[in-house]
C-alpha cells in the first residue's frame, strides 16, 4: 500500500497472540497516535456528498 | 510464422484424428487486424482455423479453468506458466491438458501500431520476420517490430514453454531482452506525494469494464469481490475510490501467481497499465521467497504454505 502512495504510518501490520492483552494495548495505542499524527486520510477516501456542498474542496 | 502455423494445424488434426484429446484450444484469424480470437477446435476441419502470429496476446490457460474434457493447447512460455499454475491450484490436472509448446516470438501491442498512424484506418498487418507490413485504403508501411513489442514481452524471462507435451518448431531464446528489474515496480524510487499522483493518473480513465480481470488465467472465482453485495468489499461506481480499491485488490490476488503475461493490459480498452502494480508484487515475491510462478509443478506457490521462516518485513513487530 505504501507503493502506490499511501503515508508511511497509517497502515500497520502486526501479529498478537491472543494472550498477550498487554502488548494488545500498547500496540493499539502506538497505531492511534500514529495515525492521528499523520491527521485525517486524504488518500483512498470516498466522498459522496454532492459538489456544491463543497466536498471536493477538501482534496 | 506460416510455418509454425502449419505444424500447429498439423498436430491438431492428428491429435483430433486419433482422439487423443476432444478439443484443440489456439489461436484463429481476428474479425479485426491485430486481434487475433481463442478458439476450440473440435474437428480436424476446426484445425484448418488454427493460426500462430505475433498477435497472439489472449492467455490461452484461462479458457481451461473447469473444463472436464481432454483439451490440447497452444501454449508459448507464459501462457505455459500458467497452466502450471492451475495445475498447481488444482483447477485442472495435468492428464487432461495436452500442451503444445511453442516459442515466443514476442507479441504486438496492437495501441503501438495504432500510435504510429494516428487517425488513419488500418485494413491489414502483416509479418515480415523482424518487420511488419501495416496496410490502410492509401498506405502501405514497413515497421520494425521492436518499436511495438509489448512491454512485458522485451522484459520475458521464459520464452519456451516450460512444460509441454510437444514440441511445436525450434526453441529459441529465453529472454525478451530486456531487464525486469530496470523496469519493475517504477514508482519504488518515488516519494509518497509522487506515488499516489502517478497511482492516480495511471488508473484515471478505468471504467470498470472487468476485462482485465475477465482475460486473468488466474482470475476463476465463481464470485468476484467486486461482484458480491452482501458484503459489498468494493464500491461499484467510477469513483477514483472505487477504481482504486478494485485495482489494489485486483493486484493483490495476483501476487506470487503473475507469470507477466501481460493479456490485462492487452484486453484494457484504454490502456491502463496494470503492470506497474503486478510488476511490484512479482518483484517482491521474487526477493523475499526467491519464486517465480509458474515454472514448474514440484515447487510450492509461497503464498499457499506457512512456514516459521517466512519473512515479514511489514510487520511492525
Amino acid at each position: 500500500m505504501e507503493y502506490i502512495g499511501l503515508e508511511p504510518g497509517r497502515l500497520h501490520f502486526s501479529w498478537i497472540s491472543s494472550s498477550e492483552a498487554g502488548e494488545f494495548k500498547n500496540k493499539a495505542t502506538e497505531v492511534v497516535e500514529a495515525v492521528r499524527a499523520l491527521g485525517p486520510a486524504k488518500r483512498l477516501v470516498k466522498d459522496i456528498r454532492p459538489e456544491e456542498a463543497g466536498a471536493r474542496e477538501a482534496r | 510464422m506460416q510455418e509454425l502455423t502449419q505444424k500447429i494445424r498439423e498436430s491438431a488434426k492428428r491429435l483430433l484424428q486419433e482422439g487423443q484429446v476432444d478439443c484443440v484450444l489456439g489461436y484463429r484469424k481476428g474479425t479485426v487486424p491485430m486481434q487475433e480470437r481463442p478458439f476450440f477446435a473440435y474437428t480436424p476441419e476446426d484445425a484448418d482455423q488454427l493460426v500462430w502470429s505475433r498477435f497472439c496476446v489472449n492467455n490461452l490457460a484461462n479458457f481451461l479453468i473447469g473444463r472436464q474434457d481432454r483439451v490440447a493447447v497452444v501454449a508459448q512460455g507464459c501462457v505455459s506458466r500458467n497452466i502450471v499454475g492451475l495445475i498447481q491450484e488444482k483447477q485442472i490436472t495435468r492428464e487432461q491438458v495436452y500442451v503444445l509448446g511453442l516459442h515466443s516470438p514476442g507479441m504486438v501491442d496492437r495501441g503501438k501500431v495504432q500510435a504510429l498512424f494516428p487517425d488513419r484506418v488500418i485494413h491489414s498487418v502483416e509479418e515480415d520476420g523482424e518487420e511488419l507490413i501495416v496496410n490502410g485504403p492509401d498506405f502501405s508501411e514497413r515497421i520494425k517490430v521492436r518499436d511495438v513489442k509489448r512491454d512485458n514481452c522485451y522484459t520475458c524471462t521464459h520464452r519456451n514453454a516450460v512444460i509441454y507435451d510437444e514440441q511445436i518448431g525450434d526453441p529459441g531464446e529465453e529472454s525478451g531482452g530486456g531487464n525486469i528489474d530496470k523496469v519493475s515496480a517504477p514508482w519504488e524510487k518515488l516519494s509518497p506525494e509522487e506515488r499516489w499522483e502517478r497511482f492516480e493518473e495511471t488508473f484515471k480513465d478505468c471504467i470498470r469494464c472487468y476485462a482485465c480481470r475477465d482475460v486473468c488465467p488466474l482470475c476463476y472465482c465463481n464470485q468476484c469481490f467486486v461482484d458480491e453485495n452482501q458484503p459489498q468489499w468494493c464500491g461499484k461506481t467510477v469513483e477514483e475510490t472505487d477504481v482504486q480499491t478494485f485495482h489494489i485488490l485486483r493486484a493483490f490476488h495476483c501476487a506470487g501467481r503473475c507469470t507477466d503475461c501481460g493479456a490485462c493490459e492487452s484486453a484494457c480498452p484504454v490502456g491502463i497499465k496494470m503492470r506497474r502494480l503486478t510488476s511490484k508484487l512479482e518483484k517482491d515475491i521474487r526477493e523475499l521467497y526467491d519464486y517465480s510462478p509458474g515454472l514448474d509443478l514440484e515447487s510450492t506457490p509461497p503464498l499457499s504454505v506457512y512456514r516459521p521462516d517466512d519473512p515479514e518485513p511489514f510487520a511492525s513487530g
